[in-house]
């Protein structure tokens, strides 16, 4: 008995002495980086090759955890709840802008809840058909579903996907509602786009590249400012008559309100150095995407984002009406 | 002569020592992860993907395999032994192979499971090595109207799950189907039956439903009886199949074979339905049906057989598209994307190596689980022998961690308590587990796909009966219900006098 309360005495003592001291020493201990997808998808991709360089860079192992469900607001309810002590960061994509409006209940304040780590990479995304479709390039496409409207079925991988929301912003630019199809994942909905059961989807590159390359799909356009390394011939949305479909699932680190400034500020200089690291760099690539510049992986980087981004799909959700709760 | 060189690149990749060993060390943790009830393989997986970064992107990959079959292996011991299903496939091993257990014969159960399992993985390795492209075709011509036929004759089938009151099975296929319903609808992401709790969002966690139901409810069983148990620890005889078992079991395992082969390639939730599937076939087949649900050798070794042969093909759609059929192959991908390999169409020809040594090794890792297994029944069997009071605390709390390891929420530990309840109550109203957790599998993709079809076909139902697969399958279905239907009727006309 004398034993463990000797050692609990020592546990709070330590407790409160880490407590007082932390921002010098973190971290201290391992950090778990919540990923709010299931294990094996883009994001979870991302986050994993992040939480590798990064842990080499700050001494302590990043433990990745999935936490998947609601679209990813189960998971970042979680990191919102969690203690604000930088033990535990949350990597999201693009979602964490985009329900805010889709989740008229969110259990968090999207601009309100979070402090801020910095951007990671901006993923392109990529208009694509099955192989056989009759358009040849973009504006043939444009034209032939305007014309073909009540044929055509567009795939996505589920409300609040990445897919889901490009193809509202096709929609929305060429200003024809179309037959939108659901999947349960980005993989069932390639499968039917590969076996020619559905016509068009816009999903990023993660997801398409290779499939475009061995030419079991067809590509249109890329929805980036340049061409891609990956996909050089593939024209961008800009250069192929559709400036405004210009858009990136956008990944940022978060962490709980009340992280202090110096824990999300050493976090950031190691995310930059990490976005720097050639691995990731040749990875990045192999997936189509290229990691942010040092300004944007900044706590001001990835706030400006997030507010931006609110703003820029609230009125397009609002349009089409779909919300996920 | 190709594919004979293709196999030598694929042996010699698979079968260099550090290989072999990273194949051994994932059949290992697989047969573990399959027996401690609840820790499925996505868990695990994505609990080492971190350890293969540091490691060959084949040898990696050889041992997340491993990992993978060896689960299936592990999976039927704990649902033979203890009534203790850890995913669907095992659902339908744990209903006759429970029984043969209770009556003394785990150790044949276990053998009957691992010798199909074994015969099932070499088939199906040689046609995916064969056949994977032609069969990727097939495959993907199944769109939505196929999936939902198909399933058709899954739910159809569903009947001869049960072995008493064909009433109660439909009940119970029809509360599953319910019980599938709970979460966000995904064509308008209307939130269902979630009671308004966030956790219920994505629907009920398939695994703590079936620990519930099975195995929890097989403790509380158990507890209130303690008798019925020591029956079948003193009863234990021979380890080993008899002669009369291998009799019955050869037809069963080359039937389970070719049907979980076939299922398996269709990346749409044809693996689901493999071990049902057989169940129901083999139980068709019988010349004595009533023995199925009281300790069948077929109703052991069909399914087991059709589960690993469907666990080995649902390679395919990944290794010729770079497309996951399930969660464990998500991760795979996964992991080759971190390894700098982004699998897509053309994985056999940019990564020959890669991909011939994953099929090689499927072969390998079968036979070192057969290997393996066998000599461990006797432990297996053992352990039944272990004081129930001491037991019972261990199989919770080994539950409750691999339920909570597949989505790290508490949530789901109060379900498995609560269906836990449920699944007591059943078994009190007599009123059989499997057919409830068939219609919670199929109840959400029967959904998925009929809506989805009638979407493309903009709302025209004849979509089901003009695509000729579709038909085809529709036309089996009837041909199902009508075989299973007429017995049923013939004896209620006999018995209909006798009191129950």
């Amino acid at each position: 008995m004398r034993k463990i309360l000797i050692s609990l005495a020592a546990t709070a003592t330590f407790a409160l002495a880490s407590s007082t001291a932390f921002s010098q020493g973190y971290p201290e201990r391992n950090i778990t980086m919540v990923v709010p997808f299931a294990a094996g998808g883009p994001t979870d991709t991302v986050t994993r090759l992040v939480a590798e360089t990064m842990s080499k860079d700050l001494g302590q192992q990043i433990l990745v955890e999935n936490v998947g469900g609601a679209g990813g607001t189960l998971g970042a309810s979680q990191v919102a709840k969690a203690e604000a002590d930088g033990y535990t960061l949350l990597l999201h994509h693009i979602g964490m802008a985009t329900s805010a409006t889709l989740y008229r209940k969110l259990p968090y304040d999207t601009l309100n809840a979070f402090e801020y780590v910095g951007l990671v990479t901006d993923v392109p995304m990529t208009i694509v058909s099955k192989k056989d479709f009759e358009a040849k390039d973009l504006k043939g496409l444009v034209e032939y579903v305007k014309a073909n409207a009540d044929k055509i079925s567009l795939a996505n991988a589920g409300i609040g996907a990445a897919s889901h929301l490009c193809g509202m912003l096709f929609m929305n630019e060429i200003k024809v509602p179309l037959v939108t199809v659901p999947y349960k994942g980005t993989g069932p909905a390639m499968t039917d786009l590969l076996g020619g059961q559905v016509d068009l989807m816009c999903d990023q590159t993660t997801n398409t590249t290779k499939q475009i390359k061995g030419g079991t799909i067809k590509a249109y356009a890329v929805t980036s400012a340049k061409r891609l390394d990956a996909l050089p011939d593939v024209p961008t949305v800009e250069e192929a008559g559709l400036p405004g479909m210009q858009v990136g699932i956008w990944h940022g680190i978060y962490a709980p309100k009340g992280t202090p400034t110096e824990v999300t500020e050493k976090l950031s200089a190691s995310l930059q150095k990490a976005l720097k690291d050639p691995n990731i760099i040749a990875r990045f690539a192999e997936l189509g995407t290229v990691p942010v510049t040092d300004a944007e992986a900044t706590p001001a980087g990835l706030k400006s984002k997030l507010e931006s981004e609110v703003a820029r799909w609230k009125p397009i959700i609002e349009a089409a009406g779909q919300y996920a709760d | 002569m190709e594919l004979f060189n293709n196999l030598v690149l694929g042996f010699t990749t698979a079968g260099a020592p550090w290989n072999l060993f990273f194949c051994l060390v994932g059949v290992i943790l697989g047969t573990l992860i399959g027996v401690l009830p609840g820790i499925g393989a996505t868990a695990t997986i994505a609990m080492l993907l971190p350890i293969t970064f540091q490691l060959e992107p084949v040898s990696s990959l050889i041992m997340l395999a491993g990992i993978y079959y060896g689960a299936q292996y592990g999976g039927s011991t704990t649902a033979i032994l203890i009534n203790m299903p850890g995913e669907s496939s095992s659902a339908v091993t744990a209903i006759d192979g429970y029984q043969m257990a209770r009556k003394g014969r785990a150790g044949a159960a276990l053998a009957i499971a691992a010798i199909g399992s074994f015969f099932a993985g070499t088939v199906s390795t040689v046609l995916v090595a064969v056949f994977a492209p032609p069969l990727t075709a097939i495959a993907l011509k199944f769109g939505s109207a196929e999936y939902f036929s198909l399933m058709i004759v899954g739910l159809v089938s569903s009947i001869a799950l049960a072995h008493g009151s064909v009433v109660k099975a439909l009940g119970m296929v029809v509360l599953g189907l319910l019980l599938g319903l709970v979460g966000t609808d995904i064509y308008t992401g209307t939130p269902r039956f979630n009671l308004g709790i966030l956790e219920l969002s994505d629907g009920l966690n398939f695994v703590a439903l079936a620990v519930g139901v099975f195995g929890i409810a097989e403790i509380l069983r158990n507890l209130e009886n303690e008798h019925d148990r020591d029956v079948m620890i003193k009863k234990v005889t021979n380890l080993w199949p008899t002669k009369q078992d291998w009799k019955e079991m050869t037809a069963p395992i080359l039937r389970g074979t070719a049907i979980g082969s076939a299922l398996g390639i269709l990346p749409g939730g044809g693996a689901i339905l493999a071990s049902f599937a057989s169940y129901t076939v083999e139980k068709r087949m019988s010349k004595t049906p009533e023995e199925f649900g009281k300790g069948a050798v077929a109703g052991v070794a069909g399914p087991e057989s059709a589960n690993n042969a469907g666990a080995q093909t649902s390679f395919i759609p990944m290794l010729t598209l770079g497309i996951p059929a399930n969660p464990v192959m998500a991760l795979m991908i996964g992991a080759m994307i971190i390894q700098g390999i982004v699998p897509g169409p053309n994985v056999a020809t940019e990564q020959p190596a890669l991909f011939w040594g994953i099929i090689a090794s499927m072969w390998i890792g079968n036979l070192m689980l057969i290997l393996l297994n066998l000599p461990l029944i006797g432990l297996w069997v053992k352990l039944l022998t272990i004081p129930y009071y001491m037991l019972f605390p261990a199989i919770i709390a080994f539950c409750s961690i691999g339920v909570y390891s597949v989505n790290s929420n508490v949530f789901d530990l109060y379900a498995v308590a609560f269906f836990g309840l449920i699944g007591y109550v059943l078994a009190k109203l007599r009123c059989e587990p499997a057919p409830l957790l068939l219609g919670f599998v199929l109840g959400p993709l029967l959904e998925e796909h009929l809506r989805r079809a009638m979407i493309m076909s903009r709302g025209d139902a004849t979509t089901f009966v003009t695509r000729p697969i579709s038909l085809t399958l529709l036309l089996l279905a009837a041909a199902v219900l009508v075989v299973v239907l007429l017995p049923s009727i013939r004896k209620k006309r006999d018995e209909v006098f006798v009191e129950d």
